[in-house]
């Protein structure tokens, strides 16, 4: 059972700070979602454990199974197990869907071992039956001209194929209509299994509806400032986050 | 003669001394046309005394002079008794293989074609067989883009080539290959393809220039005429794929004539230096020419691709893309002139130059040019460069492609838009796994 430990992690971009001590572990099989006004630095947590030559990680660890991903490259970082499901992927205009997982698989295998081309066919047009995502999209390139659901959905795509150990999924939920976040949703669901740990990041409590987390963390400035059970997510809907921002107020003073 | 005047005389003609070529002349069959030799011999006259590129001819701007050397190289004697494997495996309609400039292999025309007229033979078979074509298209256009001393030296030494007719009405489905072998660490090869596509007909040529060893410091002046009869449709695609140490010149001529369509896709991947010159004269209303390149160049190698779209007649049209990607301290040169003549109304001609720039230390020259004496014209072009985007890159991480590997899928992103303009499949793939070579490299 994989395991991702966040600790105590600062995290700068520009010299500015953004993430300002983080904590968090999330263990094979759990889903932890992370809740959290916009700019307050979601986004900013997933890719500097994603290895994103922006973002300077001040101090702090994230550890992989107990090692430290801190040194490697974002591409070995990636293969080593972390998954960033991209709050805004990038489009890759003239590199098919279908070459582009070729070559993320064919980094993954050791030198001169080739893909079996067959097999890998096989496996993909599986995920992108269970995606509801038609065989015409291995040939389109990736990202290129789609809608905002099917990014979302090529993201999770990407997913299913690379099997990670820790999936960070930053607003999959955004700019999906209903049964587009139910297929979605159920994709996810199918990946769930003890050897996949989740990190939701969301601002809507809608999601966890159809994923259902075990924890919820609340991020506020860059922190984690409340942590709960699913009911978190509700308290959170009904009361807004003015209510956390008033509790942190009231806590300082 | 003094001593300095004889050294100058030298310094112009290089390894290609009136000795060598005399015993070029002497190694031809008697069979040869006179009317072709005394070309020939006019031609080297012409090279002889044509100076070399100066720094300030404004036809070889940007260009690297001093590394134009003509010294060192070798005409080759013998015949070769062993070419490389050819790097791709697509079905073709009939194969010439050239080793050294002589044939060394060649799969036949089917029976079928062969009845219906079609030719694939050598030049040097063409010349007495079909003595009349050939005078009338060889070399028949004159260079217009800096290289004359080269195109000289082309004809003064060019031993043999491919000869390629299509009978009006007649389509050929499959492609037609030629493949040219420089073999020998400095050899010169001189390598030549004649296409003359009657009315209506349809033909793909495939062209493939390499090298024996990718060590070798060979020469190469190759050239070829491409003539597209009334309403022809001719594909023609030209892979340069010589010894990463060769010095190559190549000059390329389209003739397009009244509603024949001519496209043309260069993929440029060895030489230390290639010079690479296509003219394209659309002389009929509903000409039309695509012109098309890919370059992957990479450290201490030097593209230096010129060409001129001359529209000569109203109702023509043009399309120009070329393509270069650039690694480490590679150098790139694109000069590109439209030029339309003045009854030449209603033109429309493009001309794209973009540069994929993959590191801070090559260097992508592009001039682009109009010569437009018409009113009524739609002339367009342009000439980017640009770096990978960096969010790109990281996303091709995120899903654990290294940089290297990720640089090799954005170039072929990049070059998509150029291969998706062939309308054959397998041909499409069949480049790409060339161009991949280049990277495995
Ligand atoms: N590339 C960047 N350059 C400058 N500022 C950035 C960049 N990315 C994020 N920020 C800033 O960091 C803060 C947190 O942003 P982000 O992590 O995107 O928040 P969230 O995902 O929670 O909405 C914001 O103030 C944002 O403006
Ligand atoms: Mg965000």
């Amino acid at each position: 059972m994989s395991q991702l430990e966040i600790k105590n992690l600062h995290v700068s971009i520009a010299d500015k700070e953004i993430v300002k001590g983080l904590s968090l572990t999330i263990k094979g099989g759990e889903v932890h979602a992370i809740m959290g006004p916009n700019g307050t630095g979601k986004s900013t947590l997933s890719k500097a454990i994603a290895g994103h030559p922006d973002y300077t990680i001040t101090s702090g660890e994230v550890l992989l199974d107990g090692v430290s991903i801190l040194e490697k490259e974002a591409d070995e970082r990636a293969r080593a197990g972390i998954f960033l499901a991209f709050q805004y992927p990038s489009e890759i205009p003239g590199v098919s869907i279908a070459n582009f997982l070729r070559a993320a698989l064919q980094a993954r295998l050791a030198d001169g071992e080739e893909i079996d081309a067959s097999g890998y066919y096989k496996r993909l047009y599986a995920k992108m039956d269970l995606l509801k995502i038609d065989r015409k999209f291995t040939s389109r390139a990736v990202n290129d001209g789609f809608s905002g659901g099917e990014k979302k959905r090529c993201e999770i795509l990407q997913m299913a194929m690379l099997e990670p150990k820790v999936a960070l999924m930053d607003e999959t939920d955004s700019g999906l209509d209903i049964d587009a976040l139910r297929i979605v949703a159920d994709g996810v669901n199918t990946m769930r299994s003890p050897e996949l740990g989740v990190l939701l990041i969301t601002h809507y409590q809608r999601l966890l509806d159809y994923i259902v987390p075990d924890y919820v963390h609340v991020m506020y400035d860059g922190r984690i400032v409340k942590s709960g059970d699913k009911t978190l997510a509700h308290e959170l809907e009904a009361k807004g986050y003015d209510w956390i921002k008033k509790e942190l107020a009231n806590a300082k003073a | 003669m003094s001593a300095s005047s004889l050294s100058v005389a030298t310094n112009l003609v290089g390894s290609f001394t009136a000795e060598a070529f005399a015993a070029h002349l002497a190694s031809l069959p008697p069979s040869l046309p006179a009317w072709w030799i005394a070309r020939k011999r006019a031609a080297y006259e012409k090279f002889a005394a044509l100076p070399l590129p100066a720094r300030t001819d404004e036809s070889w701007r940007f260009s690297s002079i001093s590394t134009l050397t003509l010294d060192g190289f070798t005409l080759p004697s013998a015949a070769a008794t062993q070419v490389p494997h050819a790097p791709i495996g697509i079905k073709k309609a009939a194969k010439l293989v050239f080793a050294n400039g002589r044939l060394f292999s060649h799969e036949p025309l089917s029976a079928e074609l062969a009845a219906r007229g079609v030719i694939v033979t050598t030049l040097q078979d063409a010349l007495v067989k079909h003595e009349a074509l050939v005078r009338e298209h060889l070399l028949a256009q004159p260079p217009k883009l800096g290289s004359a001393k080269f195109s000289a030296l082309h004809e003064a030494f060019l031993v043999d080539g491919a000869f390629i007719h299509i009978p009006r009405g007649i389509t050929v489905e499959q492609p037609i290959g030629v493949f040219s072998y420089a073999l020998g660490a400095t050899t010169a090869v001189f390598p030549h393809t004649l296409v003359v596509a009657g009315e209506n007909s349809r033909a793909t040529l495939v062209e493939y220039f390499g090298s024996g060893q990718d060590t070798e410091a060979q020469f190469a002046a190759g050239a070829n005429d491409l003539y597209a009869s009334h309403g022809a449709h001719l594909t023609y695609i030209g892979k340069q794929d010589w010894s990463h140490r060769a010095l190559s010149f190549q000059s390329n001529s389209t003739v397009v004539r009244r509603d024949a369509r001519v496209q043309s896709l260069n993929v440029h991947l060895g030489a230390r230096q290639a010079r690479h010159e296509s003219l394209s004269q659309l002389q009929a209303p509903g000409a039309f020419s695509e012109m098309l390149a890919l370059t992957v160049a990479e450290s201490g190698q030097e593209f230096d691709q010129r060409t001129l779209q001359i529209h000569q007649a109203p109702n023509t049209k043009s399309d120009l893309l070329y393509k270069n990607a650039l690694r480490g301290t590679a150098k790139t040169i694109f000069s590109g002139l439209i030029v339309v003549d003045p009854d030449a109304q209603k033109t429309d001609a493009y001309q794209s130059n973009r540069n994929l720039m993959l590191s801070d230390e090559a260097e992508a020259n592009s001039l682009p040019g109009l010569e437009i004496q018409a009113n009524d014209v739609r002339c367009t072009h342009g000439a980017t460069s640009s770096r990978i985007d960096p969010e790109q890159e990281f996303y091709l991480q995120a899903r654990g492609i290294a940089k290297a590997a990720a640089d090799e899928l954005l170039t072929f992103g990049f070059f998509e838009e150029v291969l998706n303009r062939l309308s054959a499949d397998d041909l499409h793939e069949a480049l790409r796994v060339l161009i991949q070579t280049k990277f495995k490299k």
